[in-house]
């Protein structure tokens, strides 16, 4: 598609006084599902709130289905849906109440009994929103965020604290939304989720954007895969290397506890147990390990802890 | 993960008028189902009406009680509602994110805080119906001009939102809730609402009379209970709070 993409940012800078919480950040996304992941404080929330029109760029360019979220909001704001992480119900409101409320401020809403049904919101009943759960409460966050047949939806970590079932119907929403051509924005925590949901990725870090692609590319690249075994101690390694492709490697890790790295592919596997049988070696507990998104995710931000 | 186009996009917002009137709507029903704020609009200016219309707890100066407290109990009405009332509500919105939510709808600003004026004078009129109705079966008998009356509720609500409003978007939910009830019961006690202004010193009674809710109750009286023309001197008092406030709200309101 050579139209507009549906979010365009470009070199955003974001100070809160002397903190830069987002510096020079460029993200690009399209049709379909972008999943944003970032440690706390890496300026996921700073961005898609800008883009939501709450901040004012400091400096760069953010234009959101080609329009600017601050300067031209009015246009803007019919065309796209909001799930803030928290709150933005009347405590003193019903769930089907503050639905149908957001349901008439728009001229073609979704049927908003349908909703209430699909999202399980029906057993709410008489309850106001301070005595929901706070998975009932997500969820009614969810279901005003799409009620007005946005064109685009921002869903700012909308699993956070679900149990199972509610996080699958959570994601079978996002599922189909995005078959009916609903474009969707979500930050989460949840490298899964991220895995099951989108089509693309992008990884913050420190205000910046440091990978951005589809998962599988993303888990493709990056860091190699491995192939773990036990057999006997003392294994002839320079052998096994000489077996194996050129740009693999080969380790002992503790007496007995073998890991070959490189390209793991089936290939390689058969490679590994005929050298086995060669030497007169019983693998055991052979494991292939794909790198998952997460592995990707720590490997590019860190493993410690952020404030 | 089928295409069903149920939720194709149809993004549009409501027509202006459908949105300010369902948004009223909420904020009218949020008001009325809150026991807090039916105590601050409802119960105690009704308590006050009859219990010091019943009781001679106060010197009300000669004619009958009711015709002192009545204009004085419209006064507070309107206060607990644009003032305590719009305070500590927009304060909690603003806390858990109400606010914000509402701001990334097709409703604008303006539209919301028109919606919340709607609100606060459908529960204006209310309150003074009820009041009204109390106040006649105590024995009430009103005098003086309509229309200066309604110009007297209209510019007092105008200057209690104002003050409630730049309270409400600029502390803390909490903050406001205690600030709030406070200036109430202050103002309940030295704004001459069932307390004679003239059982306060001279040098009190001066800085007082320049209050908004003495400025309301007393012209409410001169009204009221003396047949008084148009209370200039008051409504001017009023019309200042009222444009102060608007303005300072207006530049410090805070939305998150």
């Amino acid at each position: 598609m050579r139209s507009e993409p549906v979010v365009r940012v470009e070199n955003l800078v974001m100070r809160y006084g002397a903190k830069t919480a987002v510096d020079g950040l460029d993200l690009v996304a399209g049709a379909g599902v972008t999943a944003v992941l970032g440690p706390n404080g890496a300026g996921k929330t700073t961005t898609v709130e800008t883009c939501e029109g709450y901040r004012r760029a400091h400096s760069g360019t953010v234009r959101v289905l080609g329009l600017d979220p601050v300067r031209e909001a009015s246009a803007l704001r019919p065309r796209v849906g909001v799930m803030l992480q928290s709150g933005g119900v009347y405590s003193g409101a019903r769930a089907d109440e503050m639905l149908r409320h957001v349901a008439r401020l728009h001229a073609h809403p979704l049927d908003v009994d349908a909703l209430i049904e699909r999202l399980g919101l029906g057993s709410c009943g008489r309850t106001t929103y301070r005595r929901l759960s706070g998975g009932q409460q997500q969820r009614l966050a969810l279901a005003m965020a799409v009620v007005g047949r946005p064109e685009l939806v921002f869903l700012d970590e909308p699993t956070a604290g679900l149990d199972p079932q509610a996080r699958r119907a959570t994601w079978d929403l996002v599922r189909d939304l995005r078959a009916d051509g609903v474009s969707v924005i979500l930050t989460t925590h949840h490298m899964d989720e991220a895995e099951q949901l989108a089509d693309d990725v992008a990884i913050i870090d420190a205000g910046r954007v440091v990978a951005q692609g589809p998962p599988e590319e993303l888990c493709r690249g990056g860091a190699e895969n491995t192939l773990r075994f036990s057999g006997r101690p003392g294994l002839d390694l320079a052998s096994l290397l000489k077996a194996l492709p050129a740009d693999c490697t080969a380790d002992e890790l503790t007496p007995g506890a073998y890991r070959v790295g490189g390209k793991v592919d089936p290939q390689l596997l058969a490679t590994v147990t005929t050298w086995c049988a060669q030497h007169g070696v019983m693998p055991e507990r052979i494991s292939v390990e794909r790198h998952t998104l997460e592995d990707v995710f720590l490997e590019l931000t860190g493993k410690e802890l952020r404030g | 993960m089928t295409a069903t186009g149920a939720y194709a996009p149809r993004p549009g917002a409501a027509p202006l008028p459908r949105m300010i009137a369902t948004q009223a709507a909420l904020e009218t029903r949020m008001l009325l189902r809150n026991g807090e704020q039916l105590l601050l609009t409802v119960v105690i200016p009704t308590l006050l009406l009859v219990l010091f219309g019943a009781v001679d707890i106060v010197d009300t100066g000669e004619g009958r009680a009711v015709d002192f407290l009545a204009p004085g109990i419209l006064a507070l009405a309107v206060m607990s509602t644009a003032f305590t009332g719009q305070a500590i509500a927009t304060g909690f919105e603003r806390r858990y994110g109400v606010l914000k939510r509402l701001a990334a709808s097709p409703l604008p600003r303006w539209g919301l805080m028109t919606a919340k004026t709607l609100s606060v004078l459908v529960t204006e009129i209310l309150q003074v119906l009820l009041v009204t109705v109390i106040a006649l079966a105590l024995g009430w008998s009103p005098h003086g001009s309509p229309l200066a009356v309604l110009l007297l509720l209209v510019l007092g609500t105008a200057a209690f939102s104002g003050l409630g409003l730049l309270m409400a978007g600029t502390l803390r939910a909490e903050a406001t809730l205690a600030a709030a009830n406070l200036v109430f019961l202050l103002l309940l006690v030295g704004g001459g609402v069932v307390v004679p202004l003239d059982k306060f010193p001279q040098a009190a009674q001066d800085v007082l009379g320049l209050l908004p809710i003495t400025a309301l109750s007393e012209g409410l009286r001169d009204v009221l209970q003396h047949g008084a023309g148009v209370p200039w001197g008051n409504l001017g008092i009023l019309a200042v709070w009222a444009v102060v406030a608007l303005a300072a709200a207006g530049r410090f309101f805070r939305w998150e």
